[in-house]
């Protein structure tokens, strides 16, 4: 389905955007001003912490030249605020490009802003932002989902064709499924982390939300591929992807464990997923149920390693080189102590304490390599069932949006919210998000996870399911 | 498992992150309760299974032995809170 020709391109997609500035219905100069337009128009949702005023390249042609665009601003671009939504990087500035920046700025895509995000991408609402919580366009009182929460809502609103997220546990996934929009995961060193600010290096992935599994494909196709600058880098060639999402979803065999639709998912988005699965068995795909016996080990074993890798990797923010420093510190530990504490949020600080915990002497066998070795478990779990079937499918996450301030006050219950995306990211294959349906008049998001390397397969399902339905093109009541 | 302000204090002391002593109590209530999500894999059948480092179990990896970056001394001593002739300043550590 193509939508409505007499809506605007922005509200159309990255294709129509581009297919717009091919047949001169509309300037690059134009779009990009209509996209700072809308964002400015849309403070209220607190999507944005930083807007440029950039002129627009000067690259001729290819599927993303003029195309505005904003990334999650944990990504470096040169001469940008990059803050991480923390006070520890307020007023940091980059000095470089991450890999995908500096990909994105070679096809002529316009960098227009960085959005919000929970404070080093850690949390799943949004609300753990130094700037304060992005709101959901579908709800002001509701949380976007987080924690590239900015990114799903510049995308869902309309100021942006495509936006950046980064994805270690759900964070590309879920606040997409809260905002009503796609969001794409690829496998585990498909895109380059280079410049993307680590929290949990052997989880993060960079991701792309988007209108749809199409559009998903066009800057997946631009921005993937072995980068030597990430030492983590998968090697090989990348095919495209946006040249092979027109493949018969008969035939395809997908998987469904009742662990995904088990206990802590809401009634009716299991309906809702349930519901919109009958379309993909209506365009010949199968459904075979699969067990995926340690998926209820996913959370904690997430929750070890990534606040383990955490405090690795934020142990660099010592007051001394960038970011926040105290004042008048009396001695060098002090420095640290007092920079630290005051830069971090409680969150981050609290993902720390635990990340130092489990990998301290004494604790390490019981806590850090316990959890490794559950990690290595559930990817042998995703081996066995993609032995059976092309795709796994689950509700993204078990609720729609939840009001702000409903979980913040329990760690625990918000942890809990990502038990069916974490698993993704402990096994390293890639996954996607795509609207499926409303529960109460908030989106509900259907999640399809493939192999390793299998995106080719993972976005053309998601491409055919969308030509048959018009879920991803409902738009929330903000954009003009 | 039990996680009381002394331990937390031992751990804030490895993370060289001040707490207020006031925050002990909360905080390690609050990181006693998620260490309870983590009873599960206490009971995991684990035995003989290989910890998982990395999703693509590739080690890291070399290149070749020559300067690629340029010099940005400047640029990033600009970043620093406090610099002065091409050193980052800190509180003196030796008397």
């Amino acid at each position: 389905m193509s939508g409505d020709q007499h809506q605007h391109p922005l509200d159309r997609g990255l294709r129509a955007c581009a297919a717009a500035l091919e047949t001169g219905e509309i300037g690059a100069g134009e779009l990009r001003d209509e996209a700072l337009n809308r964002s400015c128009d849309q403070t209220d949702l607190n999507a944005y912490i930083s807007l440029f005023d950039n002129p627009h390249s000067e690259v001729a042609s290819g599927p993303l030249a003029g195309i505005p665009y904003a990334a999650k601003d944990n990504y470096c671009a040169i001469g940008t605020r990059t803050t991480c939504a923390s006070r520890m990087l307020e007023n940091f500035v980059a000095h470089y490009d991450a890999t995908v920046i500096a990909r994105l700025r070679s096809t002529g895509a316009n960098l227009i802003g960085k959005t919000n995000l929970d404070e080093f991408a850690m949390g799943s609402s949004n609300e753990l932002s130094y700037f304060g919580a992005a709101r959901n366009p579908w709800d002001h009182e509701r949380v976007p989902g987080g924690s590239s929460g900015g990114s799903a809502v510049a995308v869902a609103s309309g100021s942006v064709p495509f936006a950046l997220g980064s994805d270690t546990g759900g964070s590309v996934r879920q606040p997409a499924a809260f905002c009503g929009v796609t969001g794409f995961k690829p496998t585990y060193g498909r895109i380059s982390r280079y410049g993307l600010i680590a929290y949990a290096s052997s989880l993060d992935c960079p991701g792309i939300i988007a209108r749809s599994a199409e559009d998903c494909a066009i800057v997946f196709d631009a921005i993937a591929g072995h980068d030597e600058r990430d030492a983590t880098s998968a090697r090989g060639a990348v095919d495209s992807c946006s040249d092979a999402l027109v493949q018969p979803l008969a035939g395809l065999r997908i998987g469904i464990a009742a662990s995904s639709f088990g206990a802590g998912v809401d009634d009716d988005v299991s309906r809702v997923v349930r519901e919109a699965l009958k379309e993909f068995e209506l365009q010949g795909a199968t459904l075979v149920a699969i067990d995926l016996p340690h998926a209820a080990l996913a959370i904690p074993a997430y929750y070890v390693i990534a606040p383990a890798e955490a405090s690795s990797n934020l142990s660099r923010y010592d007051g001394v080189r960038y970011g926040h420093r105290c004042e008048n510190p009396t001695s060098l530990d002090d420095l640290y102590e007092r920079s630290r504490a005051e830069g971090f949020g409680a969150e981050v600080q609290r993902r720390i304490f635990i990340g130092t915990y489990v990998l301290s002497a004494g604790y390490y066998d019981a806590y850090y390599r316990r959890a490794q070795q559950v990690r290595r478990l559930i990817a042998y779990d995703f081996d066995a069932a993609f032995e059976r079937v092309d795709l796994i499918v689950a509700p993204t996450a078990p609720t729609t949006a939840f009001k702000l301030g409903e979980k913040i006050v329990d760690p625990v219950q918000l942890y809990a919210s990502d038990i069916n995306t974490v698993s993704a990211n402990l096994a390293g294959v890639p996954a996607i998000s795509i609207p499926a349906g409303f529960s109460n008049g908030l989106p509900v998001g259907l999640q399809l996870t493939a192999a390793a390397f299998a995106e080719r397969r993972l976005l053309s399902a998601a491409y055919q399911f969308q030509q048959a339905t018009d879920w991803h093109q409902r738009r929330p009541g903000v954009a003009r | 498992m039990a996680f009381d302000g002394e331990q937390l204090k031992r751990v804030a002391r490895l993370a060289r992150l001040r707490i207020d002593p006031d925050q002990l109590a909360g905080r390690s209530a609050d990181i006693e309760r998620v260490l309870g999500l983590f009873a599960g894999l206490a009971q995991a059948p684990v035995d003989g299974v290989e910890p998982m480092a990395h999703p693509l179990g590739i080690g890291a990896e070399l290149r070749s032995d020559e300067v690629t970056e340029t010099d940005m001394a400047e640029a990033l001593l600009a970043l620093a809170p406090d610099s002065q002739a091409d050193l980052y300043l800190v509180p003196k550590v030796l008397e």
